[in-house]
């Protein structure tokens, strides 16, 4: 009968016991308010600097899927590519140089893989727009109305290239917002005629930026800097394209005169699904290998890009988290090492309470707790500082950061399994002295 | 009616190779009520044997009853129990925790037996009031007097209604004033039927208690009623 009242007594206890535990910790940090401020340091750089490197990984990762997921992950590009012989070659005499894709491999594309949704054939032409007196490069490209499919085509005004406009060659096109307005300023474009080379061009829409395919950046780096005078795009019908201006281009270059032969510059793919990508790749690979004797080609896969570029993400957030990892774990030595100090410093104090009925458990859940209070504390502030740091990377380092949810909940875990495990030790250390040495210590 | 009873206690330290015989069969029995003073010269075990009744130790062999259950088997745990509900320490420097005000510790007893935070209060204000620190409750341990300082202890060993109080030079550290002050408390405290144990060199104090015993060499040499 006795017994059972005695462990219903404990039971109680434990409420009241967690009550008056955590106030009594609060109270001895409160005591030592340099001491807590200096042991909470450690843990606060190390759980602000978890978000902080955990925000920037998801940043970079955030900002290279987006780049990729605009080049349409169903997507598959095929560019053309000037052969490296002959690059070689045309150093020296005049010389004609035909390569890259041609109409006919699109439409050998189109005859050889009926699962594909749409093939989009894209001729580039490097040009110059005018309007009254005002003149900018452009890049023309030619292409046919269902390029909307393979890429995001944001109208402003109007309307994109049509059926008709293709099958008829007529000279209408679709103009960039901020070309629209370095043309034509204040003026509204739509129906207007942009001179480019010898023919003029009825404006019939207006796109926003952002619309059309993405360039992989990472491969097409001169290509970007060859473009840099560029103002803008400007989308003509294909059949336009190929009727009004020549596939020859002229090279007036130091070495001589060449010219190259290009028909079209990129042929896009779309295949249903992300599991089709794969296997088209190297449907097309052979296919364009047997049709073409020079390597004047390269296919871009977005998808594989993603994977990849998921991969590299992943590695950098290991990396960073790692690094913030073990400053978290200087941090919980630093806790470690103060409350063994404490924990020294308050022997007598542990004795006392042992004579007056404290058990080993009640001597470890006061440390334990003062401990936890200490790293819950620096987990609190880490978490507020460490949102501020990826704020000030974005802003003065032009970096994008991600902040999620499940990076706060991992810095606050692991703050708390950090006190846990350096706070045991001490607190199994105090629990464990001998009461009657202890009550002697002076 | 017993309420300590000590049978043939021994113990032994261990001091680097050689071993200590600090107790050699002890036999002792207090009845309720008994106001009982142990001396001795130092060496003589006095502080082994109040740290063995206090429940802060284990005897080597022999056994130890204390109000009826055998602690000389029991493990940690339930040593913490019972020195915490039937034993009451005073100590010779007072041992109160510096953090916590005298309200504090006294309710630090209670605390660990779960007594709730209303009804520890209430408790811890009584005693306050029995040794004469009614109007102290918020001060800090630092901000009394010696004498003063040992009547919080004394509430506090009273704290949970122990069997068995234990006193070790109770009024060592104090002046004579004082001193008095604190024999007065401890002699109501024995009218009022709690068993004391006290450990002293001094005779006054010895004098005021029911009997007396005498060790020397870690054995009971005189036993005389006063």
């Amino acid at each position: 009968m006795e017994e059972s009242t005695e462990i219903a007594s404990i039971k109680i206890m434990n409420i009241y016991a967690l009550k008056g535990t955590v106030k009594l910790g609060l109270k001895s940090l409160w005591m030592h308010r340099l001491r807590s401020t200096l042991t909470i340091l450690g843990v606060v750089f190390g759980v602000s600097s978890v978000i902080a490197m955990l925000a920037i990984g998801a940043g970079a990762s955030k900002e290279a899927q987006a780049a990729i997921a605009r080049l349409g992950s169903t997507n598959l590009i095929i560019e053309t590519v000037k052969p490296p012989e002959q690059q070689e070659l045309s150093g020296e005499t005049q010389f004609v140089t035909a390569y890259g894709l041609t109409y006919a491999d699109a439409e050998s594309i189109r005859n050889t893989l009926p699962y594909v949704e749409v093939t989009v054939p894209v001729r580039e032409i490097p040009s110059e727009a005018r309007y009254l007196t005002h003149q900018v490069a452009v890049k023309v490209i030619g292409t046919v109305p269902w390029y909307t499919e393979i890429a995001p085509i944001h109208l402003v005004a109007g309307r994109f290239l049509s059926s008709t406009d293709e099958y008829r060659e007529l000279t209408t096109c679709v103009i960039d917002e901020q070309l629209g307005q370095r043309l034509f300023g204040f003026e509204d474009p739509i129906g207007m005629h942009v001179r480019i080379s010898e023919s003029f061009y009825r404006v019939v829409g207006i796109v926003s930026a952002g619309s059309g395919v993405a360039e992989d950046k990472k491969n097409s780096a001169e290509d970007s800097a060859s473009r840099s005078g560029v103002a803008g795009n400007i989308y003509i019908p294909l059949s336009a394209a190929r009727s009004r201006f020549s596939d020859m281009v002229g090279n007036f270059g130091t070495s001589g005169r060449s010219f190259e032969k290009v028909e079209l510059h990129k042929i896009i793919v779309k295949v249903p699904s992300n599991d089709e990508v794969l296997p088209t790749h190297q449907v097309l690979d052979t296919l364009l290998k047997r049709l073409h004797e020079k390597q004047d080609f390269r296919i871009i896969v977005p998808l594989e890009l993603l994977r990849e570029a998921e991969r590299t993400t992943r590695i950098f957030s290991i990396v960073l988290g790692s690094i913030a990892a073990i400053s978290l774990l200087v941090g919980g030595i630093g806790i470690m090492n103060i409350m063994l100090a404490t924990v020294s410093e308050r022997t007598r104090e542990i004795g006392i309470r042992r004579a007056l009925g404290a058990r080993k458990t009640d001597i470890i859940t006061q440390f334990l707790a003062e401990t936890l209070l200490l790293t819950f504390l620096g987990g609190i502030i880490g978490i507020c500082l460490g949102s501020f740091i990826p704020f000030f990377v974005t802003k003065f380092a032009n970096m994008a950061t991600v902040i999620t949810g499940a990076s706060l909940m991992l810095a606050f875990g692991i703050s708390g399994i950090i006190g846990l495990t350096f706070g045991l030790y001490p607190a199994w250390h105090a629990a464990n002295m001998n009461p009657i040495e202890s009550l002697r210590h002076e | 009616m017993e309420v300590v009873k000590i049978e043939k206690m021994c113990k032994t330290y261990l001091m680097g190779k050689t071993h200590l015989q600090a107790l050699r069969d002890v036999d002792l029995a207090v009845g309720q009520g008994q106001y009982l003073a142990i001396m001795g010269p130092s060496g003589s075990g006095k502080s082994t044997l109040l740290n063995l009744l206090g429940c802060l130790d284990r005897p080597s062999s022999g056994r130890y009853f204390l109000g009826g259950s055998d602690v000389s088997r029991m493990n940690d745990t339930e040593l913490s129990q019972i020195r915490g509900k039937r034993i009451g320490f005073i100590f010779q420097s007072y041992n109160l925790i510096a953090q916590l005000n005298v309200l504090e510790n006294i309710e630090l007893p209670m605390f660990y037996q779960g007594v709730s935070a209303a009804d520890s209060n209430r408790r811890a204000c009584e005693l306050a009031d029995i040794v004469g620190l009614g109007d102290r409750i918020k001060h800090r341990p630092a901000e009394l007097s010696g004498g003063q300082q040992q009547r919080v202890a004394i509430a506090r060993a009273l704290a949970n209604d122990p069997v068995i109080l234990l006193a070790d030079e109770p009024t060592g550290n104090l002046d004579s004033a004082s001193g008095a002050e604190i024999l007065t408390i401890l002699d109501g405290l024995q009218a009022r039927n709690k068993t004391l144990i006290v450990v002293t060199h001094d005779e006054g104090i010895a004098s005021r208690a029911q009997r007396t015993i005498h060790l020397l060499d870690g054995r009971i040499d005189r036993d005389c009623l006063n």
